[in-house]
């Protein structure tokens, strides 16, 4: 997939470089490419080490576990045949409390084991629909602290990291409400 | 407020890993060498997405594309910048932080595209790599409605981090 994108990259660039006489300038534009790429790197190296230390902290110190009680009783609600089973609903709080703390890595193995669990006690081949359910979750990510983009912002220079938060959280709320609805309007045409 | 924020969230959770007597320093520096795999494995792709994206701006493509494209953007609020990083989004974690950075470094993270990206890369995930990875570790076959619904979700984190991006600059 990523193959064919680079590929249409270049063709197309080599293309509108011929019809706009631009030719001369992408050869210079390929070399810049690689370096900005080295600088946006080297200027992120210090706030990501930062903060997957500070993200190792909260799940080693209990704070993932903490926010996974308190979202329990929602969860129960969306997911009512895995809240009769502690160890699926143990793997769904653990996911999910690591995707609300911005732990992407924690998140995806718990994730993993959740589906398993689920599979295991539903059968079959086919995506019940509390792991659709599951997958809209993890897809419209809800984030609390997206630390990698904070970071990412912090490098390119921006006066306020930060102040994007309000913006992911409003931004994140909608795209899971809307996929969940739209889950559930779907989920009558594939019976 | 926001100055408060990360020192507020450095000592909370240093003070709290202290009190559950984890090895705070420790952590720290274990969770940094993470940090720096995830460096790692994303400045390849970094370097081979910016090469390409720098190529098809300065050919002229890009604005050829930009203009082809407006009419179709512009009356949902999208800057047409941000088309790159919408049709990468669902593929690629590491790609489209790549698009994302390059956005912020050239037109400015508080600026409303750097704002709109940002916005965009908190609030989506890499759709098609996690159903992948979930329902392909679980045997999964049948994906039923997994894919529209997730990309529903996806649409429409596209157009509210658009819409809160702007909003945000009134505050």
């Amino acid at each position: 997939m990523m193959g064919f994108i680079w590929i249409i990259l270049l063709i197309l660039s080599l293309l509108a470089g011929i019809g706009s006489h631009r030719l001369p300038e992408l050869t210079p534009a390929a070399w810049e490419g690689g370096k900005q790429a080295v600088e946006i790197c080297l200027s992120l190296a210090g706030s990501l080490c930062l903060w997957s230390g500070v993200a190792k902290l909260m799940e080693r110190s209990g704070i993932t576990d903490f926010l996974g009680k308190l979202l329990r009783p929602l969860l129960g609600r969306l997911f009512p045949s895995c809240a009769e089973d502690s160890l699926t609903l143990g793997h769904l709080t653990a996911n999910v409390s690591a995707n609300l703390l911005g732990l992407g890595n924690a998140a995806t193995p718990m994730g993993i084991a959740a589906v398993k669990r689920m599979q295991a006690l539903h059968g079959g081949s086919e995506a019940s629909d509390e792991m659709c359910r599951l997958i809209v979750l993890n897809t419209a990510s809800i984030q609390l602290l997206p630390t990698t983009v904070a970071a990412l912002r912090s490098a390119c220079g921006s006066v306020a990291p930060f102040a994007i938060l309000p913006g992911v959280w409003v931004s994140s709320l909608c795209s899971v409400c809307i996929g969940l609805l739209a889950a559930e309007l779907l989920r009558r045409f594939y019976a | 407020m926001l100055d408060l924020l990360l020192p507020l969230i450095l000592i909370c959770v240093s003070v709290i890993a202290l009190y559950r007597k984890q090895d705070v320093y420790g952590c720290l520096l274990e969770g940094g060498k993470e940090g720096l795999r995830l460096l790692y494995s994303i400045l390849p792709a970094l370097v081979v997405l910016l090469t390409g994206v720098h190529m098809l701006r300065s050919s002229g493509a890009m604005e050829m594309l930009t203009e082809l494209l407006a009419p179709l953007l512009t009356p949902l609020g999208l800057p047409v910048e941000i088309l790159p990083l919408m049709l990468i989004r669902p593929f690629s974690g590491s790609a489209a932080l790549a698009v994302g950075a390059e956005l912020m470094a050239s037109h400015g993270p508080d600026s409303l595209v750097g704002r709109t990206a940002a916005i965009m890369l908190g609030s989506t995930e890499t759709t098609f790599y996690t159903i992948s990875v979930y329902f392909g570790a679980a045997g999964i076959k049948k994906t039923r409605y997994a894919i529209p619904a997730a990309l529903i979700a996806d649409l429409t984190g596209f157009l509210t981090a658009s819409l809160t991006a702007r909003w945000l600059s009134c505050l």
